[in-house]
């Protein structure tokens, strides 16, 4: 048994583990094992009297191993890890048990295993530390190039914060043109400022940006790496033009006779031209030909857009390209994907005509959409003389998403007053409850309520046009219960406007695997801390921004664009990142050379050196995942800070009270070999 | 305090034990959500974080059992969803062999489990500890010190049922 001198702190953490775990106890029981030279418990062991203890205790008692029994390690392990180092000791010598959330906040109804199991749980900690060797934090210099992915609101507005420190950024979109959802709308809430007139200079700027490289109808395909140093592989889709040559003049779009539903920009109302431009304040300027409707791509006819193009950029032969890219921190900003309302058969989406989704009435009400703003039914003439809105299609519903979507009531508040505005019509909202957080919001709510606009709580049941009573011919019957005066009602509109959800993109998991972070049970990204690191992830240099991290408005999408470039210019100041050291190492003397490990490895990081007849591990490949170290038939591989012997001993030291003495033992015991 | 004599007599004052290996990406995180979220479980987990299920050694569920648990519990990220790629795919072959030998040593291949949950599945980690203590507390102690032959002899697959 080895030698050490181990402090082991029992926090009571207010009353969240002292409610439920004897912590006097505990912190008497744990003074009694072996090699525990000091045993404490304290209120509160994160606040700097706590920490200044165990540093107090490193110096004046020469503790060689500290154990602090607190919450989990995801949340203070580093912050005991630097009281640690503060006071001289290597901060891999620190482990962390967690009797906070494995403990006291699961088994609250029994005090008495809580406090055994917090026992074991300390008992495998100590054993554990007893096996921990000091580790120095792999070093590795910063990439100043960051990557940003997605050109919404969020994503533009972490590429200029981050460029124009002077460092260089790679924004990467999926679409022909950056801006994201908010280039579709008209007016934003609370304010009624025009979407374009906020948005366009800023995608201007991004354009002009010396130090962002755009990269437009591309896409991330591959990502390796780790913080500070990750190599991404961007495929850019062959756009058809040359845009050295093109300068944007739009004699090919004027030319092309192939013209194809924009489900994308238009949503739907619209016709784009196969050569297209999404719409006149794109960014960058030039068209690309989808080559899915272009009559040439068909027949090998046409070639209008050629023949016209003045500068003769049109390429029909260009080939996909892939951009490999050495970056240092990434954000994501990817955004949503609309609720599909055909999902709610009841409401009749895409039966009945006259039902609009939220994105169809905002491309509607835009002065430059399909209808040049005004609201019109769908026959394209007619004016509504009554509009029912529909909130929560698709949130709030157990058959859908459980989530609240945040902007769809105010969203529909402003059309609400758009209707009115623009044509007299009485307007009727059907919510559950009206959500007006934040600024200005409810101040909002209280003009609508003054204007006239009918507020009916209770969600709708359905939407027909199945007449029953006179006055229903020919319209659209909302049917739902008022839950305020606790009656059902029939309200015949001309239109329905269905306030659809924000869902995470339809690729969201996938996404979320290629750069290695997770998602949440509807499909969001995860951020590290909910409340105090919503912005960055599980994965070092890989930050999250707007609404692919969940539904949210634009003033919140722009916060957290900026706060993602205020995190990744923190570490670019720093110069280099500390990565954990949690590597795995080969004994080279003892290493057979069997190369079992050779294939296991998923980052082909294990070499094999052949003049020696031996396999190393290139620690700048290895993640430390340690399936190596446990296939390795001679057990000569080391997978550093949870190698073989701290496990085992963390089992033997869980499982102290279950032992029985050795004479009883019948079987043979597994030994390393 | 669960009376799990009457589930098998043969647990007299003794309560199952249980030991659990978590991947630090997912099942980890899913347990500490089911902390944080204040979802009661049944005290008969003890689990040990390791960075991966891929580093699991089948001699560590051995040794767990060796030295007294009545189970062990291995979870990791959902297959497809692996922080690491495929460590949960190695997990999952490691974990059926390792079932088959366990069967012939005459160890009921339910006390070594295998499941997913993800960083937001604290819910799925709860329900599987709590369903894992339910067979557990059928089977009655391991007692593999002084009881070799608890589960009918292996079947021809090698595999007791």
């Amino acid at each position: 048994m080895s030698e050490e001198k181990i402090g082991v702190y029992v926090c009571h953490c207010g009353h969240n583990i002292a409610g439920t775990v004897n912590v006097e106890e505990v912190s008497e029981w744990a003074g009694h094992l072996p090699n525990v030279a000091v045993a404490k418990n304290y209120k509160f062991m994160c606040s700097s009297l706590g920490q200044e203890m165990v540093e107090e205790d490193i110096k004046q008692e020469g503790l060689t191993r500290v154990v602090v029994a607190a919450c989990s390690p995801h949340m203070h392990e580093p912050t005991f890890r630097g009281a640690c180092q503060r006071a001289g000791l290597n901060p891999y010598l620190f482990e962390m048990a967690n009797i906070r959330e494995h403990a006291s906040w699961v088994h609250q109804d029994d005090k008495e295993a809580a406090t055994e199991k917090a026992k074991a749980i300390i008992s495998g900690a100590v054993r554990r530390a007893e096996e921990l060797e000091p580790l120095e934090p792999f070093r590795a210099p910063i990439n100043e190039t960051t990557l940003v992915v997605g050109g919404g609101i969020a994503g533009i507005n972490a590429a200029l914060e981050i460029a124009n420190s002077g460092h260089k950024v790679i924004l990467v979109e999926r679409e022909p043109s950056i801006g994201g959802h908010m280039a579709q709308f008209d007016k934003t809430f609370p304010t009624l400022d025009c979407a374009a007139c906020i948005l366009t200079p800023k995608m201007f700027d991004v354009g002009n940006n010396p130090n962002i490289e755009l990269l437009t109808y591309s896409e991330v395909e591959q990502v390796d790496g780790f913080v500070g140093n990750f190599t991404v592989r961007i495929r850019k889709r062959a756009r058809m033009i040359d845009t050295g040559l093109c300068t944007g003049c739009g004699d090919c779009w004027e030319r092309c006779p192939a013209k194809v539903i924009d489900f994308v920009y238009e949503s739907g109302l619209g016709y784009r031209t196969a050569v297209y431009r999404p719409f006149p304040q794109a960014v960058p300027k030039y068209p690309v030909i989808d080559t899915e409707s272009c009559i040439y791509y068909k027949n090998g006819r046409c070639k209008a857009c050629e023949k016209f193009c003045p500068t003769g950029a049109i390429k029909f032969d260009q080939q996909d390209e892939v951009v490999v890219a050495n970056v240092g921190n990434i954000v994501l900003a990817t955004g949503y994907d609309l609720f599909d309302a055909r999902r709610i058969p009841a409401y009749g989406y895409g039966r009945l005509a006259n039902v609009f989704t939220s994105m169809e009435f905002e491309r509607m009400t835009n002065a430059s959409g399909p209808t040049n703003g005004k609201v019109l039914l769908r026959d394209g003439v007619t004016q509504p003389e009554s509009v029912a809105i529909i909130h929560c299609v698709g949130s709030r519903d157990k058959n859908t998403n459980i989530y609240c979507s945040a902007t769809c009531c105010m969203a529909a508040l402003k059309f609400a007053h758009l209707v009115k505005e623009k044509t007299h019509a009485q307007v009727y909202n059907f919510y559950i409850d009206m959500r007006t957080a934040f600024k200005d919001y409810e101040l909002f709510y209280n003009r609508l309520l003054e204007e006239g606009t009918h507020f009916i709580r209770g969600r709708a049941a359905e939407v027909t046009d199945a007449a029953r009573q006179p006055g229903e011919e020919g319209k659209l019957i909302v049917q739902a219960e008022d839950t305020l005066i606790g009656k059902q009602r029939r309200v015949p509109v001309d239109m329905v406007i269905l306030m659809v959800a924000m869902e995470p993109r339809a690729d969201a998991s996938e996404v979320a695997h290629r750069f290695g972070i997770g998602c949440s049970d509807a499909g969001f990204f995860t951020e590290r801390h909910p409340k105090l690191d919503p912005v960055a992830t599980m994965n070092e240099g890989i930050f999250i921004a707007g609404t692919c991290q969940g539904p949210k408005d634009i003033p919140a999408s722009v916060a957290q664009g900026e706060a993602t470039a205020a995190r990744v210019l923190s570490l670019i100041g720093k110069g280099e990142v500390q990565v954990e050291p949690v590597r795995a190492r080969i004994d080279e003397d003892r290493c057979s050379g069997c190369r079992i490990c050779n294939n296991l490895c998923p980052y082909g990081a294990i070499d094999f050196i052949a003049e020696k007849g031996v396999s190393r591990v290139n620690p700048a490949q290895c993640k430390g995942c340690g399936t190596c170290v446990a296939a390795c038939p001679s057990q000569v591989i080391t997978g550093q800070h949870y190698t073989y012997d701290s496990i085992m001993a963390q089992i033997e030291g869980l499982l102290y009270d279950q032992r029985t003495p050795d004479e009883h033992v019948r079987v043979l015991e597994m030994e390393p070999a | 305090m669960v009376d799990y004599k009457q589930l098998n007599p043969a647990w007299g004052d003794r309560a199952p034990v249980i030991i659990g290996f978590l991947c630090n990406w997912c099942s980890y995180r899913a347990a500490d959500l089911a902390g944080t979220s204040r979802f009661g479980y049944p005290a008969t987990l003890r689990d040990i974080r390791i960075m991966c299920t891929g580093r699991l050694d089948p001699a560590f569920v051995i040794k767990a059992l060796r030295e007294g648990a009545d189970g062990v519990l291995v979870m990791g990220c959902h297959p497809g969803q692996c922080h690491y790629e495929e460590g949960n795919y190695k997990a999952m072959r490691r974990v059926a062999l390792l079932q088959r030998t366990l069967a012939q040593l005459g160890v009921h291949p339910d006390r070594v489990q295998l499941a997913w949950a993800s960083a937001a599945q604290g819910t799925i980690f709860t329900e599987t500890v709590k369903e894992m203590t339910e067979k557990i507390a059928l089977l009655g102690p391991m007692r593999w010190r002084d009881n070799l032959e608890e589960v009918a002899p292996p079947t021809q697959e090698g595999v007791a049922t």
